[in-house]
């Protein structure tokens, strides 16, 4: 059993498990913090941007200045921005059967993996996790694609040119993988090949495994996996949240009697209380708000979002904001907040409840009807018109890369009114912002994530009690900013096994067992015995039938009649099948009644019992047969006598237990 | 023997009072819990008290399972959880879950504040029967208890219909509900995955029916509906709040939308308005063409049809008017029909005594009623036909089929359609009759890795042809059964092994020295046995697999050779071969 670890990213892993006869691809996250690297993508022309001086060498050599600019200090990519695969050469991955997404942001580089690597497999997830998914990635193609960009810079690449550049591009990993975008038309031929499944629906793969999802309480749909057979479990945790926000609760007892667990997908800002920083997502709001500034809060389309917007339903009032449009600027946003009332089942208690009055679950429909808030898809069209000042507006990507809000952060960055404030904990603040720098607009950094931190998870490993943890190796040291801090790393006994990328781990597994079924008239036919208190043995002689990884024992044939013999024997036909099984005996032969059973009922009259140092020796004097007998064996020396041989032989037998 | 048995208590060789007991490897569930709607007295419900003379159901029961919010289905739940008493667990799909009660309560209005029956179930007893639901997911398998799961499949119908398949160890029972096999406009069509379950459970309301086909029926309905509000008459369409209704709403607002109609469609308030709600929130629930349009246009929000308000009825001038409830036995539908009955150039559906023909209608109060005005029949229930439930048979592949909720003459057609075509045996209990079904489950035990991989890799061998036999141990240990290999099963016992050999004295003529002797055996044997391991040792002797076989030269007779063959009891048949092949001498050998 093992593991194949194709991606660095602990909270976008992509991992292949090999179980048993099954390739399983868990995870397909998509690393894109390489865009952070790469200049934004502005909606109107920038000025600013386009006038950004190339960056030359030390010694001045400026081969480079077409595709490197340099803005403050930051050394940046001027070209299209590129994404981080997965590791592609470890495993073949087009001997991957399935894939198991545990939630939409994990599922990012799917087409690159269905599309392009020759895989035939099904993917496996719930349907939010779909729907959702296809918004982020609708959402980050049109990003893309509306900004057309003549260049596409690879000289910087060349591994001798990257040793020569600043850092972080320096020390950027595998730049010669990265890619660019998918097109829709690989989203929607990746898309087609999942398959929808629910909560706690248990799916047989080819007979060997059996693979569930269960709710991880961190997004809509959000699931962990377990992997397991008759005998062995490996349940595989991706991105959970034991917090009361939207989603169902996380699923803790089913993780129980786990001989793996594989933890991925913990808080990046492990030291951020979530709710400490809503409240000051809020009074930073508010106070910009108040000065007559405007809010910026680069986010994705689906998610923490629905949380930011029930919080300001139940705060704006108070604080008195009620008149301050909200806008939510995204192409899919329409859709998200749509598909957000509808999933009523993947809601926690309280949202599932409103569903039955018949009430939508979420008061953002409430907000949208009283024109609090409004949703564009982006800033083209009805936006300008509707526009007003001051304002919250939340719209994406929050690598401040491309999406609408590279257009806010030129508009505003130049007033120290407004704030753009931080929540989605994927990108460093600072490196987001710094293709903008200098900057006089205020930032404000709360990152909201309500994975799991590490004082939940040594919670969570005491309640489920793994054999093993298998973790990314980030989380077996403290973060390296705060080496000092050795509450943030996981603690558990035996120490947990860590990966990096492109590592493989043998897992550790002993398998012993196997389920096999019985037939019912075999069944019948077992003679079980007692042998010690409460243990019964019997012996099974039957034939092994196995279809589609499922075993069947069923009851031996009969024995075949002898054909009538039209065709010639050969002496060959004869030969003993020597694979048949003999049992193995155990027991002893009493001596003496062995003999007198020879007397009585064989009509031997000359038998002679000789003591030896280990036991007896029987004579059967006529016959010339000799019978050792010892406490663990017994041997029949005679003449070639077939009869007689074998009526010894029974006899024998008769005091043996046969196993 | 183990078996499975099944009572109908409600819906054996009937519509109505749905209510099926079965009983499955030690385990009793109820399926439905429903009320009849021809009854007025005690057989309205089913009769409890056959589950269990004295007793509480609690103990009996381990489960209810309701298929969806019809109330042939879920009408008694109440009742029986409150009045008769029940505190375990009562599992339906989330929207059952949310409609269910809400048409209890209707029922309850009507029953009681209407009708003016006493020692009904009252609100309250509907919301704490409400505690006791367990709400599923489709494809989700809950585990009732460590050896009962039920797992509940799409059926179509109505919103959050569901058919269930209830499962311990490998024994399993498939309770359909009612369900339809092709989606309509609202709905998608049932579907089941080839479960193989011991026994299908199947409604069969259609049993002797092939339905023509949907569209058809709904050019139909639009073309009367249209031509009688063209010639400025009113259409009164009774309905039940939930279900039809939206279908037809959708049928029409569509239809309205082509051809630019203008004449009002109304939709009688409280109830179906609250209804159409539930089938936004729903989504999931409706058909994929509905699911996959409504971020841009949610079919259930209608531009055309509004609220309905009880002074429109006298409104001159066509119109269209859903109203409940649907039998027009009662309520708004029956109070407008009252209105419009008496003018030839309105249209209304169903309603049993005028659609018999009978045209005078006597009221309460002895007024008498006559009806002018058109009437129409029309299906739209979503049943699946004789076609559809042959289908689903097909799909998951049964050994046995019950059928229930049906005709006892249709019934018998479809029974012996199913027994023909499919070749399986089928039921059709009536109520309180019950069917046994011996079942012989097979046994799981655990093999150790060790002897399955042992005997696989031998089963890939090419003459595998043969069967061959497996043999080993298998250990019971309270319930904890394994099947490892005998030696295995000795070493964990602590127990010796007790050797048995064997060894023949077969005499053979030959004048050569021993060591040619067993040379000659040797090239014999060779030739002999040609898939067995046959080696000549250097220190003279020769191997058959592990018989052993060594030369000697007995003092007294040089022109004989004695040829010691010894092999253990597991070699038993080739070393008894060995002896017979010998005996008959060694060929000369080729000079």
């Amino acid at each position: 059993m093992k593991l194949y670890c194709l991606s660095g990213h602990p909270t976008l892993p992509c991992n292949v498990l090999k179980f048993k006869s099954t390739t399983i691809m868990l995870d397909c996250g998509l690393d894109m913090t390489s865009t952070l690297n790469f200049l934004p993508l502005p909606l109107v022309q920038s000025p600013r941007l386009s006038n950004l001086p190339g960056w030359s060498l030390k010694d001045g050599n400026a081969f480079l200045d077409k595709e490197l600019k340099e803005c403050s200090g930051h050394v940046f990519v001027d070209s299209v921005p590129e994404f981080c695969l997965p590791e592609t050469e470890l495993i073949d991955l087009s001997t991957v059967d399935v894939i198991l997404i545990s939630n939409y942001h994990c599922m990012m580089a799917l087409p690159y993996i269905t599309e392009h690597t020759g895989f035939t497999g099904t993917v496996y997830a719930t349907e939010p996790t779909v729907q959702i998914g296809r918004l982020l990635m609708e959402e980050l193609v049109n990003f893309i694609e509306r900004v057309p960009k003549a260049q596409s810079a690879s000289l910087w690449k060349n591994k001798d040119i990257q040793r020569l550049l600043p850092s972080p591009l320096k020390d950027a990993v595998e730049v010669s993988t990265w890619r660019r975008c998918y097109t829709m038309q690989e989203v929607n031929s990746a898309l087609s090949k999942i398959q929808l499944v629910g909560y706690s629906q248990k799916i047989e793969l080819f007979g060997a495994v059996q693979v569930t999802p269960l709710s991880s309480g961190y997004a809509l749909g959000s699931s962990n996996w377990i992997i397991q057979s008759h005998y062995e479990k490996v349940s595989y945790v991706s991105g959970s949240s034991l917090l009361t926000t939207h989603p169902q609760p996380m699923d803790q007892a089913s993780l129980k009697n786990s001989d793996v667990l594989v933890l991925t997908g913990l808080t990046q800002i492990p030291t951020a209380n979530p709710d400490g920083m809503v409240g000051e997502f809020c009074s930073n709001l508010a106070l910009t708000v108040r000065n007559g500034g405007n809010v910026l809060v680069p986010c994705y389309p689906s998610g923490v979002i629905y949380d930011l917007l029930e919080c300001l339903y139940q705060y704006i009032d108070s604080a008195g904001l009620s008149s301050v449009p909200l806008y939510f600027i995204s192409p899919v946003a329409n859709s998200s907040l749509e598909f957000s009332q509808i999933f009523a089942e993947w809601l926690c208690h309280n949202k599932q409840s409103k569903v039955y009055l018949p009430e939508p679950p979420f008061p953002h429909a409430e907000l949208i009807q009283t024109n609090k808030l409004k949703h564009y898809p982006s800033i083209h069209g009805d936006f300008s018109n509707d526009f007003r000042q001051p304002c919250v507006v939340f719209t994406g990507h929050p690598s401040l890369r491309f999406g609408d809000v590279v257009h806010f952060m030129e508009l505003w960055g130049k007033s120290s009114l407004n704030t753009v404030i931080f929540t989605e904990p994927d990108f460093s603040y600072l490196e987001a912002l710094a293709p903008y720098q200098p900057l006089a607009m205020k930032c404000i950094y709360c990152p909201i994530d309500t994975r799991l931190n590490f004082i939940q998870v040594s919670k969570l490993l005491k309640e489920v009690q793994p054999l093993h943890v298998v973790c990314p190796e980030q989380y077996t040291q403290p973060p390296p900013a705060q080496s000092h801090r050795m509450d943030l790393m996981i603690d558990c006994q035996p120490p947990a096994m860590s990966y990096r990328r492109a590592e493989v781990l043998a897992l550790p597994f002993k398998r012993r067992y196997e389920k096999i079924e019985i037939m019912p008239e075999l069944a019948d036919s077992l003679v079980p015995m007692e042998i010690k208190p409460g243990i019964s043995l019997a012996t099974v002689s039957a034939v092994l039938h196995t279809k589609d990884n499922k075993h069947l024992l069923q009851p031996p044939p009969r024995p075949a009649q002898p054909t009538s013999g039209k065709k010639r024997k050969r002496v060959s036909d004869d030969v003993p099948d020597c694979k048949v099984l003999k049992p193995l005996l155990s027991g002893s032969i009493p001596v003496e009644q062995f003999v007198q059973t020879l007397e009585k009922q064989h009509g031997f009259s000359d038998i002679k019992v000789e003591d030896t140092a280990k036991g007896h020796i029987v004579l059967l004097q006529e016959a010339e047969t000799l019978i050792q007998i010892e406490e663990d064996s017994t041997h029949i020396i005679c003449d070639n006598d077939e009869m007689l041989r074998v009526r010894l032989r029974d006899l024998v037998l008769k005091f043996l237990q046969k196993f | 023997m183990p078996e499975i048995r099944v009572t109908p208590l409600g819906a054996g060789q009937d519509v109505g009072r749905s209510c099926i007991l079965v009983s499955i490897a030690g385990k009793n569930v109820m399926l439905d819990c429903g009320m009849h709607m021809g009854f007025n007295d005690d057989r309205r419900f089913p009769d409890f008290s056959y589950i269990t003379q004295n007793g509480r159901l609690t103990d009996f029961l381990d489960c209810v399972i309701i298929s969806h919010f019809h109330l042939d289905h879920c009408g008694a739940l109440p009742y029986f959880s409150e009045m008769v008493g029940y505190d375990g667990p009562i599992y339906m799909t989330h929207p059952t879950q949310a409609i269910c009660p809400i048409l209890l309560e209707d029922y309850r209005k009507i029953a009681v504040d209407k009708k003016g029956e006493a020692n009904f179930f009252t609100s309250q007893m509907i919301k704490d029967c409400m505690k006791k639901v367990v709400a599923v997911h489709l494809h989700q398998t809950v585990q009732v208890d460590d050896e009962l799961e039920i797992k509940a499949y799409y059926a179509g119908h109505v919103l959050g219909a569901a058919m269930f398949q209830i499962k311990v160890g490998s024994e399993s029972v498939v309770y359909t509900g009612d369900y339809n096999m092709t989606p309509d406009r609202h709905l998608g069509a049932a579907w089941i995955d080839k479960c193989r379950p011991n026994l299908l459970i199947t409604e069969s309301t259609y049993a002797t029916t092939i339905r023509d086909s949907k569209r058809c029926r709904e050019r139909d309905f639009l073309k009367k509906v249209h031509e009688t509000v063209e010639r400025g008459g009113k259409v009164l369409i009774p309905v039940f709040a939930l279900g039809r209704a939206q279908e037809l709403c959708i049928l029409l607002e569509t239809f309205w939308e082509r051809m630019n109609l203008k004449v009002p469609i109304y939709f009688s308030t409280g109830l179906t308005e609250k209804a159409n709600h539930y089938y936004k929130l729903f989504i999931p629930w409706t058909n994929q063409k509905i699911r996959k349009t409504f971020v841009q246009r949610n079919m259930f929000e209608f531009k055309h049809i509004k609220a309905f308000d009880r002074a429109f009825a006298d409104n001159p001038g066509p119109m269209v008017v859903f109203a409940t409830p649907g039998m027009l036995h009662a309520g708004q539908s029956l109070q407008i029909f009252r209105k419009w009955a008496g003018n030839e150039k309105n249209m209304g559906t169903v309603g049993h005594k005028i659609l018999s023909g009978q045209r005078k209608l006597e009221m309460e109060g002895r007024q008498v009623l006559e009806v002018k005005m058109q009437v129409e029949y029309m299906s739209f229930s979503a049943h699946a036909d004789a076609k559809g439930i042959m289908q689903l048979v097909g799909q998951a592949e049964p050994e046995s089929v019950l059928l229930v909720h049906g005709e006892a003459k249709k019934m018998e057609f479809l029974k012996q359609k199913i027994e023909q075509e499919l070749r399986v045996n089928c039921y059709m209990p009536a109520n309180g009759e019950t069917v046994t079904l011996p079942t012989s489950p097979s046994i799981p035990v655990g093999i150790s890795l060790g002897l399955l991989k042992r005997e696989m890799a031998q089963g890939l061998l090419p003459e595998a042809k043969k069967p061959r036999l497996l043999h080993g141990t298998l250990i019971m240990k309270d319930s904890n059964f394994r099947l490892v290999s005998s030696e295995q099963a000795l070493k964990e016992l602590g127990l010796a092994e007790h050797q048995l050999r064997f060894t023949c004295r077969v005499h053979l003529h030959d004048t050569r020295k021993e060591q040619e002797t067993a040379l000659r055996v040797y090239s014999h044997l060779k030739s002999v046995l040609k898939d067995h391991c046959v080696q000549h040792l250097p220190d003279g002797s020769v191997t058959v697999e592990s018989v052993l076989l060594q030369a000697a030269a007995p003092s007294e007779d040089p022109g004989t050779k004695v040829l010691l063959v010894s092999w253990t009891y597991q070699d038993e048949e080739l070393g008894s071969f060995l002896t017979s092949l010998l005996k008959k001498g060694l060929p000369q050998a080729p000079s």
